[in-house]
């Protein structure tokens, strides 16, 4: 009896799909956000109207369980992190003032800036070790469980009201930067209810019910500089159109997530600013080095010379990014700035003669998992038809795409937020990474990591980086072709939202946002 | 046959097939790739962690048991929980439910009036220029897909003009009319037409018949013998074509929701199907079922007293 048709259906699937970009791992921006009106001085007063898609009706306030976007931007404005990243994804020190390791990072001194939750009871060691604990009890369901494992919380001890000892079970130089990831606010010690969050954030609750607006106000004894918006709204529109029809009629201040075609459409309306933020989304496709015809490095190599980046970057994301050359993390902390690649037909299809893989046939596994997935996969498969080779688009499941692709096919679609280059390679390129789509690994590139890790001398880490990314570069599984811009609009009354990556300090910032 | 034990049957048909079409759902739900532990895990699809979802979820539990309980308590009015907050379907269906009942239901205020009189002024001259206009636009505004209209009109009342917002973002549908507007208008435009005409048709019937001829006979004033005599008898295929029409709404406010950014049942469908979180699927489906089923029920009903000697479809 439900008139729903099979059009319909699968319109408002589509919608949704582009809707559920999961907030990927640790994203962060921090340097200090170049906002195009820095002149401008800010104002004080005023709601902020922000729209972003959400969860609906099973959304939560709990900062542990967020897993979106909006989960990430709603827990900033109320709870802080021990560190957030920058812009490059370096470690911003926020509730840590320092972070002091022993000699081969296995023991980390936290002690942290005098601070309040909304409540008026401090932040104290004591409240940071129950929020991990409490993130730890519960990895299936806590992203950030993953980022915290190596910490060994029955040795760890509060040393005093803000000093913490963090005991690791292995060495990592990166500890900081885990403190960083998403899903690590720090909530009171008996925190269990989270209808009326308290948090240390820039911004207190006011009222809330899943899947309807969350209202926030200013708290006027944050630790930073407190907010100039006196309330800040987090409102659900899961319709990219409904952001930018919202935004454009002026009905909200703030739309986050736009797509690359509204943000030409709409580029020199008078009444809409839009702000891109570089080097955000990484598109990729990924190679199964485990099974043919990846298994030969030849045919990985010829790969990597069909694909036109330029062309790529051009037609998908409308120019508004930047294009790949096979690592991750471009501009980031740490990132290899290795000669670029570029299209080279003739060595291509030499290398496939090489191999002996003249007249290959691939299956290209995409989705409508994300923008751009489906579009790049079928100019992929044009440019490799100029190289002699079928590369055969195939359609999968989008609310499953990731779990059918980690394990199965040769070549699938791939993308990544931000999150810092040695996080990437924790999760996805080591022998024990529980995503690793590539199958990429080895007993020496996993060795390589762990001295990285042992290593609290950042010249030296860095140039265990370097090493490893060369090896990526010249035959992992990762055909990285681009560096897709996140683009949010704004009205033009808004003021000092800054050009970062999602989950960096500087994204979704709202507290040092302003109307005019 | 008496209008109680009539009333009685279809009753019991309606619950036979809401059963049934809960059933089908659960059965395709079951048949769609991955599960609510897969889509939990999304992008980071750690195989343990997926297999802990699950446990979580209560999936690793076979398929004829979970169905089986989500029936045991479906005859105790209980709908079960969603899977991935908790939170009792009822409660969230409640929440869900306000505005797209306000939708519905102002959209058939409007539309109830506006077949009458639209059905009877075209078909008084049937074949002259109201009654061909009336046609023609009914006939192409029914034939523009909901999503391309609500573009159009959001783009120039909107967007360009300014008289009217963009969408419902911002607030409640009752205190702020003008949100109701657009969507209203769209969800009549696509609905309009069937009513309307087969409203006009059956009055051209009824305006030829012999009960109206003798009703002029007797110099009844004209709007007595229309709206008197004509109209009730020529109203029973219309109030069931109305029926049909709610069963349409139902799955044009789902559009029509998502593009205006309307919090209601659109929503929370959309996200539980891309969730796999199959007991509020379920509960929806019951819910949208109960409506249609209690839609031409009372159809029916209706139909049956207005015109006995008709017969009941």
């Amino acid at each position: 009896m439900s008139s729903v048709t099979t059009s319909r259906r699968r319109l408002l699937t589509g919608l949704a799909g582009a809707a559920l970009l999961a907030g990927c791992g640790s994203g962060a921006t921090s340097a200090p956000g170049a906002t195009p009106d820095a002149t401008a001085s800010p104002r004080r007063g005023g709601r902020l109207r922000a729209a972003f898609q959400t969860a609906g009706a099973k959304e939560t306030l709990d900062p542990h369980a967020a897993n979106l976007f909006v989960d990430g931007a709603r827990s900033k404005a109320l709870y802080d992190k021990l560190a957030d990243f920058g812009a490059d994804m370096s470690v911003q020190p926020r509730l840590a003032e320092r972070f002091e390791p022993n000699a081969d990072a296995t023991r980390w001194r936290v002690t942290l800036r005098q601070a309040d939750f909304h409540d008026g009871r401090p932040v104290t060691a004591e409240d940071v070790l129950a929020s991990y604990a409490r993130i730890m009890a519960d990895p299936a369901n806590r992203r950030a469980a993953i980022q915290l494992a190596a910490i060994d919380l029955g040795a760890c001890r509060a040393v005093d009201g803000r000093t913490i000892e963090f005991v690791l079970k292995t060495a990592s130089a990166e500890f900081p930067s885990a403190t960083a990831a998403f899903g690590t606010w720090i909530v009171p010690r008996d925190a269990t209810d989270f209808t009326r969050p308290v948090g240390s954030g820039p911004f207190r609750f006011s009222s809330f019910e899943p899947g309807k607006p969350l209202l926030l106000t200013r708290f006027d004894g944050y630790w930073d500089q407190p907010a100039w918006l006196d309330e800040v709204e987090f409102i659900p529109v899961n319709e990219e159109t409904a952001r930018v029809n919202a935004l454009v009629g002026g009905q909200i201040d703030y739309a986050h997530d736009l797509a690359t075609t509204s943000a030409r459409t709409y580029a020199a309306d008078a009444r809409v600013r839009i702000v891109r933020a570089p080097g955000s989304a990484m598109h990729a496709f990924a190679m199964k080095l485990d099974r043919p015809p990846f298994d030969k490095p030849e045919v990985r190599a010829a790969f990597r010379l069909i694909a036109d980046r330029q062309e790529l970057v051009n037609t998908v994301l409308s120019g508004m990014g930047e294009v790949g050359n096979d690592l991750f993390g471009k501009g980031y902390q740490y990132y290899a700035d290795l000669p670029q690649r570029t299209p080279d037909l003739d060595r291509a299809k030499a290398l496939l003669r090489q191999a002996g893989a003249e007249g290959l046939k691939v299956q290209l596994q995409t989705a409508h998992a994300g923008a751009g997935l489906v579009d790049a996969a079928t100019i992929f498969a044009e440019q490799a038809r100029k190289a002699g080779v079928a590369v055969e688009v195939s359609m999968g499941n989008k609310d499953t795409f990731w779990r059918d692709t980690l394990t199965g096919g040769s070549m699938a679609s791939y993308r990544s937020g931000s999150m810092p280059i040695h996080s990437h390679i924790a999760t996805r390129l080591l022998t024990t990474s529980p995503q690793n789509v590539t199958r990429w690994g080895s007993a020496e590139f996993d060795g390589l990591y762990q001295k990285a890790q042992a290593s609290v001398d950042e010249a030296a880490r860095t140039a265990v980086y370097r090493d490893m990314q060369t090896q990526l570069h010249e035959r992992c599984g990762l055909l990285v072709w681009g560096f897709a811009d996140w683009i949010v609009g704004t009205s033009s009354k808004v003021h000092g939202v800054g050009q970062a990556p999602p989950n960096t300090l500087d994204w979704a910032r709202f507290e040092r946002v302003w109307l005019a | 046959m008496t209008l109680a034990g009539y009333g009685l049957r279809r009753a019991g048909v309606g619950l036979l097939q809401i059963l049934a079409v809960a059933t089908l759902v659960f059965a395709f739900l079951e048949a769609l790739p991955g599960d609510a532990a897969v889509a939990a895990a999304g992008d980071d699809p750690d195989p343990a962690r997926i297999a802990a979802l699950r446990q979580q979820f209560g999936l690793d539990r076979p398929v004829w048991q979970r169905y089986g309980d989500w029936l045991g308590g479906l005859v105790t009015g209980d709908l079960g929980a969603s899977l991935r907050s908790g939170r009792p379907v009822v409660s969230l269906l409640g929440t869900a439910a306000g505005p797209t009942t306000v939708l519905a239901l102002v959209t058939l205020a409007v539309l109830v009036p506006l077949t009458v009189a639209l059905g009877v002024c075209a078909a008084v001259r049937a074949g002259g220029w109201f009654d061909r206009a009336v046609s023609s636009t009914t006939v192409a505004l029914h034939c523009v897909p909901e999503f391309a209209l609500a573009v159009l009109l959001i783009a120039v009342f909107a967007l360009w003009l300014g008289l009217l917002p963009a969408t419902a973002v911002g607030g409640g549908l009752l205190e702020d009319p003008a949100l109701l507007v657009l969507p209203v208008v769209v969800l009549l435009a696509r609905s309009a037409a069937a009513p309307v005409r087969t409203l006009r048709g059956a009055m051209i019937d009824a305006l030829a018949s012999d009960y109206v001829a003798h009703a002029r006979r007797h110099g009844l004033p004209r709007w007595r013998v229309l709206l008197g005599h004509a109209l009730p008898n020529a109203a029973a295929p219309a109030v069931q074509q109305l029926a049909r029409t709610v069963d349409w709404l139902v799955g044009g406010i789902i559009v029509v929701e998502a593009i205006f950014a309307i919090p209601g049942l659109s929503a929370v469908l959309v996200e539980a199907v891309a969730a796999r979180d199959v007991p509020v699927v379920q509960g929806v489906t019951v819910m949208v079922a109960a409506v249609a089923v209690l839609a031409n029920l009372t159809a029916d009903v209706i139909a049956f007293r207005l015109a006995p000697r008709a017969g009941v479809a």
